[in-house]
């Protein structure tokens, strides 16, 4: 309603006539519900699909992709049957999916689907809720991750997280931090230099902060925080960067080079992105994994899910029928 | 009005308010009036009390207070020229201050660490919470008392000066560990409210980079709690030389340092001594020196100390505020 309220007021802005008679075809597209209760929905992407609508049933088209095929794919991760639950409620049901590096793996679905579960149990930190158990077996390089030690499981497979949270100190030792032995604070300065911007560089925030690495991690903007975030995360070298909503708390503008970012990360490190913003799947991801309800729905190339999903549940979310 | 709503003219011409639009209490009922202004009223009241007490002070303060009582002792004599200062009284405070403190301070940290992050079994955590509560609300003069028994026992005589198998239980000692037992809930509170302000998703970024939970204290949430932490201390502090009863019941009966055997500083610190506060109750008109001038001077020194706690946890919240903290 309140799309439909706030198009009808920008029609009206620039055309300077009834909502009715716009010259602009409105950004609204009705997919019929199952009971037959209209859906409103904004095509995705920046630019409303012009003339006859979307090809697909989400409208995406492969032209707003902008990322090439990846070049190669190893296989990471393997998530075999695995079930997580909270006390008696099972927020994950028997999921196996692949990581590959090479690729960006996405999770998507509505809020509560289990995507976030899933990512934490990867590194482990569903285990950090105390009231959370985990079946099946989760791969990391062919050992079951219950029999790697939690912290060094943890500098394997890394985590950026919904909100932008650099520790209370300088940008450098943010990453430093991570470079050095738990609580240690031996390795000079100097020692740890070239990493420290190895790890800035790879997160493409070095030029960026080159001149104020004493600064205070907190002092910088939004998207600079969470590239640090990154960088943080980087630096452990690990096998797996997961990311939870990266983007949720960003500017449209941080957004799209923390996206460019990701798509340059997927060589290096396999990349699992969890997200609600089904445009930004589309945009960065190879693989989805669309979740609901705990259920793993349906799991395809983002081209392939997000054009013509196999299942109904896949094509009413990603037309934006619920969600 | 309700019509008017209902049938909206098209364009309704905007009317130009009477006067600014500002909630008014005009339309307000009498009660809610008469509490406002009853709050303003307490408000100023309470203002113009604190004003009196400083503004007196400072006054009586600068009028009697001389810079040679801060080096002199205290000593006996007839008339208030003759009797000295209050150096071993100054000194005094600045001693306990140091020693409760460096109790108080590692141990409360410590307390509201484990509350905060680790607090397991939860039914031990809600017994020490409670327990500290309980703590914070003893009066002084009970903890003091208490503290003659545990001092006084012939195990503890180290402590203090002991004659013939009698151990007198009064020292910088005991009363130093008495007083940081009631800096101890001011510092575990203020340090439990910082780390609980932590977002929990900082916690799991650091172990998300493979740290432990213990380097994660150690080296995240420690620091970021750092304000808080400082100003727990700052308040403990300004209970500590705040006090009256511990340093009467477990040091003074004395207005000046009596050392005890031992090596130094221990025999100072195994002695009985004298704060600024007990020499303020002391001198006052109704204790036993009965010199009202001086206990101005050293009431208005104490005052001074206090004041400056209070700008020094000012600086360090502003301070912290310019390190920026996370949105939630």
């Amino acid at each position: 309603m309140e799309f439909i309220a706030a198009v009808s007021e920008f029609d009206r802005h620039i055309g300077g006539v009834s909502s009715g008679t716009s010259p602009l075809p409105p950004p609204i597209k009705r997919l019929p519900l199952e009971d037959g209760a209209p859906a409103t929905q904004v095509a995705p992407g920046a630019a409303p699909p012009v003339g006859n609508g979307p090809a697909t049933p989400g409208g995406f088209t492969a032209a707003r992709r902008a990322i090439g095929a990846p070049q190669f794919s190893i296989r990471r991760m393997e998530i075999d049957d695995v079930s997580v639950s909270y006390a008696d409620r099972e927020a994950v049901k028997g999921v196996s999916l692949p990581v590959r590096q090479g690729e960006v793996l996405a999770l998507i679905g509505p809020s509560g689907c289990g995507k976030t579960t899933l990512l934490r149990s990867l590194n482990r930190l569903t285990e950090l809720t105390r009231t959370a158990t985990l079946r099946g077996r989760i791969l990391l390089d062919d050992v079951d991750i219950r029999q790697i030690e939690p912290t060094s499981l943890r500098r394997r497979v890394t985590m950026v997280f919904q909100q932008p949270n650099p520790f209370p100190m300088s940008v450098f030792d943010n990453i430093a931090y991570v470079l050095r032995e738990q609580g240690s604070r031996r390795q000079r300065k100097k020692a740890l230099e070239p990493k420290v911007h190895s790890a800035l560089e790879r997160a493409g925030l070095f030029e960026e902060v080159k001149d104020n690495l004493d600064h205070p991690a907190l002092r910088l903007s939004g998207g600079q925080q969470q590239r640090l975030c990154i960088a943080r995360a980087l630096a452990a070298e690990p096998e797996v960067l997961l990311l939870d909503e990266p983007c949720s708390a960003l500017d449209p503008q941080s957004t799209q080079v923390i996206e460019d970012l990701i798509v340059k990360l997927r060589d290096d490190v396999a990349v699992v992105i969890v997200t609600h913003n089904l445009q930004q799947a589309y945009r960065v991801a190879d693989h989805v994994a669309f979740m609901y309800l705990g259920d793993l729905v349906e799991y395809g190339s983002a081209t392939a899910l997000f054009g013509s999903p196999r299942e109904q549940r896949t094509k009413e979310y990603v037309s934006g029928a619920f969600g | 009005m309700e019509s008017s709503v209902a049938t909206r003219p098209p364009a309704p011409a905007p009317q130009k308010p009477a006067k600014d639009p500002v909630e008014g209490s005009a339309t307000w009922r009498l009660s809610d009036r008469i509490g406002l202004v009853v709050c303003w009223a307490l408000g100023l009241l309470f203002c113009a009390i604190a004003v009196a007490i400083v503004v007196y002070l400072l006054a009586q303060g600068i009028k009697y207070l001389r810079p040679s009582m801060l080096v002199t002792p205290a000593t006996a004599g007839f008339s208030q020229a003759e009797s000295g200062g209050f150096s071993d009284a100054l000194l005094g405070t600045l001693i306990v201050a140091t020693m409760g403190i460096s109790i108080a301070l590692p141990a409360g940290v410590g307390v509201a660490v484990w509350l905060v992050e680790y607090g397991r079994p939860t039914a031990l955590a809600r017994i020490a919470e409670s327990t500290i509560e309980a703590i914070a609300g003893i009066p002084s003069i009970v903890l003091a008392l208490f503290g003659t028994v545990i001092f006084s026992s012939t195990a503890l005589g180290f402590l203090s000066r002991t004659s013939e198998g009698v151990v007198f239980g009064r020292s910088f000692f005991a009363a130093s560990a008495m007083l940081a037992i009631v800096a101890l809930p001011l510092v575990v509170a203020s340090t439990r409210e910082g780390l609980s302000a932590i977002p929990q998703h900082v916690r799991e970024a650091s172990y998300a980079v493979g740290k432990t939970k213990i380097a994660t204290t150690r080296r995240i949430l420690l620091p970021a709690a750092r304000p808080q932490v400082a100003t727990g201390a700052m308040l403990g502090l300004g209970r500590i030389i705040g006090d009256t009863a511990i340093i009467v019941v477990l040091l003074g009966a004395t207005q000046n340092f009596a050392p005890v055997g031992g090596a130094f500083p221990f025999n100072y610190l195994r002695g009985a001594g004298t704060t600024l506060t007990n020499f303020v109750y002391e001198a006052s008109p109704t204790g036993n020196l009965n010199q009202p001038e001086k206990a101005y001077a050293a009431a208005f020194v104490l005052l001074l100390m206090v004041l400056a706690l209070n700008a020094a946890v000012d600086v360090v919240h502003r301070r912290a505020r310019k390190v920026g903290t996370w949105s939630s």
